[in-house]
């Protein structure tokens, strides 16, 4: 029984929180780093019991699944919850010391772990009305966030992406109500089951429609795209770690595909749709990138970018192309995090994110530097950096498939993305120092240790394809070519 | 069917008034329209002709109840709605401090 604790641990916290932590100095700090330290621990418990006994279902209240709500953890479920709680206690750590840059510290810490609450909610949860509703803690949680700083921008920004977000969740929820009276089920794992009973008709095709406008909105497929370059450029760097890193994976890629492939049965109709989107994102993001000068919005692009390579690699629905899409999710979820997190530090230290105003930081701040050189070495796909290998599963999965056009299209991407981030390290870090900014210094230790952490990942992370881990991406990719045999996986797990 | 149809149109009405409209207030009114018609409509997949409240009481039979289920979720998603609203119009009053209009086409400090 340790999936509902995913939930209450961070709702606790948050609570705990908001309640004691503006009276007592550090609290919270203490309190949300050490949830986010647990967190990460019990999932990788989590991974590695998945690896052994296969599917966990933890039934609330008792109520066996048709009826009651169940959480259900497998192996696309662990992943992501590894990814998530990682990025989320680093940027924890980091924001111990970036966060005194605002006020009202606790407030950020609050809602910080609710949005973790949302994402790990979607993220077990084995129910379609409950997706739902920790989708909408998550992003309730994401507009405040995004408009913390309170300056006239970053208003401006959370109230569009507000707008757009609160959209794409009615979408989703005419989806989920449309679903219900077709199926008079709501439990994931029975819907599939009534699904393949039925003979397929528009319902299904009208739903999918809603669902892809949905979660394309908030997962900022191009041509959803516009509201992400503010809202991430203009949250606190932790925040934007958190957001792109990991925030509109969970709640747009994984929920998009968890039913497309688990509940719907994917066909060869959807699957062309995805791998179009990808394409698409990939190539338009990554051009509208390089014309970019503030760091942060940049990134923002590189981040639609990069949705479009995972987005194309699951499109393929090939073993190698799944398990390459899913490896570049977490890839990604690594450098982006860890690409916010130097902005952040410049930020910290000098002040600006202006490109053109930064130069040779590299004397002054040696570990952000390095860090950001290996970020950027990642996310360009240089060997022996773990962007590059699955950037490579995800061509070759593209070339045995036979979509040579596709193949072509992620190279050339790769290649702009190499463009971009040359550009970056050339203006920010290499270059001679600029006499005003003689007496910057480094961050301080919680930041660099963050940063430290992520770039071992980076270097470390293609270690993952060996046979002794190779479970963790194996069983996650199984889970979505296995289709609707994720219902039969879920209910004998019930009668355990 | 002509309930569905008008419940459609409402959401239509909703959506024109996001999508149109440039006084952020008008533009938060636009999406609680489309909230209650997604709610109208969930309520009304649970309808049925003639039929009464769900509540089981000692000694009656089962007979003719509505969906009681649509019902809860409506009441969930009114209180979500409700959360939404509220972050929305306490950033529309944050953004009339600073900006000192509620036109969406002079709130443009964002290069982009």
């Amino acid at each position: 029984m340790i999936l509902p604790l995913f939930v209450i641990v961070p709702l606790a916290t948050a609570f705990l929180v908001a309640l004691f932590a503006d009276k007592i100095k550090h609290l919270g700090d203490v309190l949300t780093t050490l949830a986010a330290a647990f967190l990460l621990g019990l999932s990788l418990y989590a991974a590695i019991a998945v690896g052994h006994t296969g599917v966990l279902v933890a039934m609330m209240g008792g109520w066996p699944p048709p009826v009651g709500i169940c959480l259900v953890g497998d192996g696309l479920s662990v992943f992501m919850l590894v990814i998530v709680n990682l990025i989320a206690f680093l940027a924890m750590l980091y924001s111990v010391n970036y966060m005194n840059l605002y006020t009202a510290k606790w407030k950020f810490h609050a809602l910080f772990m609710l949005m973790l609450t949302g994402m790990a909610g979607v993220i077990v949860s084995g129910d379609l009305f409950n997706l739902y509703i920790f989708l909408e803690i998550a992003s309730v949680a994401g507009y405040c966030l995004v408009a913390f700083g309170t300056d006239a921008q970053e208003l401006e920004a959370a109230f569009r992406y507000a707008i757009m977000g609160a959209v794409a969740s009615l979408f989703i929820l005419l989806g989920v109500a449309l679903l219900y009276s077709y199926t008079s089920t709501l439990n994931l794992a029975d819907m599939a089951l009534v699904l393949a009973q039925k003979e397929k008709g528009m319902v299904i095709t009208f739903v999918s429609v809603l669902f892809l406008a949905g979660f394309g909105l908030k997962a900022a497929l191009v041509p959803c795209h516009a509201w992400l370059p503010d809202a991430h450029s203009s949250a606190p760097a932790p925040i934007s770690a958190m957001l792109s890193g990991v925030f509109i994976k969970t709640i747009g890629i994984y929920a998009m595909i968890r039913i497309f492939f688990n509940i719907f049965g994917i066909t060869d109709a959807y699957l062309s749709v995805l791998m179009v989107l990808g394409v698409v994102s990939m190539l338009v993001a990554v051009v509208l990138a390089l014309g970019q000068w503030d760091l942060k919005r940049l990134l923002a692009y590189h981040s639609i970018s990069q949705i479009g390579y995972i987005v194309l690699g699951i499109g393929l629905g090939t073993p190698l192309g799944v398990l390459g899409g899913l490896f570049h999710l977490f890839n990604h979820s690594v450098f982006k995090s860890l690409l916010f997190l130097n902005s952040g530090a410049v930020d910290y230290s000098v002040g600006t994110r202006n490109l053109k105003e930064m130069s040779g930081l590299r004397e002054k701040m040696p570990v952000t530097a390095g860090t950001s050189f290996v970020a950027s070495m990642s996310i360009s796909g240089i060997p022996p950096f773990n962007g590059f290998f699955s950037k490579l599963i995800i061509i070759l999965a593209c070339i045995q498939k036979g979509c040579i056009w596709y193949a072509f299209a992620a190279v050339i991407g790769s290649i702009l993305t190499l463009v971009s981030f040359t550009k970056v390290q050339k203006y920010a870090f290499f270059g001679k120092l600029k006499e005003k900014y003689a007496d910057i210094k480094e961050v301080p230790l919680f930041m660099k240790f963050s940063m430290v952490v992520l770039a071992v990942i980076c270097v470390l992370a293609g270690l993952l394809l060996l046979p002794p881990f190779k479970f963790f991406l194996n069983d996650a990719a199984r889970v979505l070519l296995a289709g609707k045999e994720y219902a039969s996986a879920v209910l004998t797990a019930t009668l355990k | 069917m002509s309930l569905y149809f008008l419940c459609f149109v409402l959401f239509c009405v909703g959506l024109y008034c996001i999508v149109r409209k440039r006084n952020i207030i008008k533009i938060i009114m636009g999406i609680a329209i489309v909230e209650y018609a997604v709610n109208l409509f969930i309520v009304l997949l649970g309808y049925r002709g003639q039929g009464r409240a769900p509540i089981l009481a000692k000694d009656q039979p089962i007979l003719n109840m509505v969906d009681p289920l649509p019902q809860a979720m409506v009441l969930t998603t009114i209180v979500i709605g409700l959360a939404v609203t509220i972050v929305l119009v306490s950033l529309a009053i944050r953004i009339f401090e600073k900006y000192g209009t509620f036109d969406i086409t002079k709130i443009r400090k964002l290069n982009g």
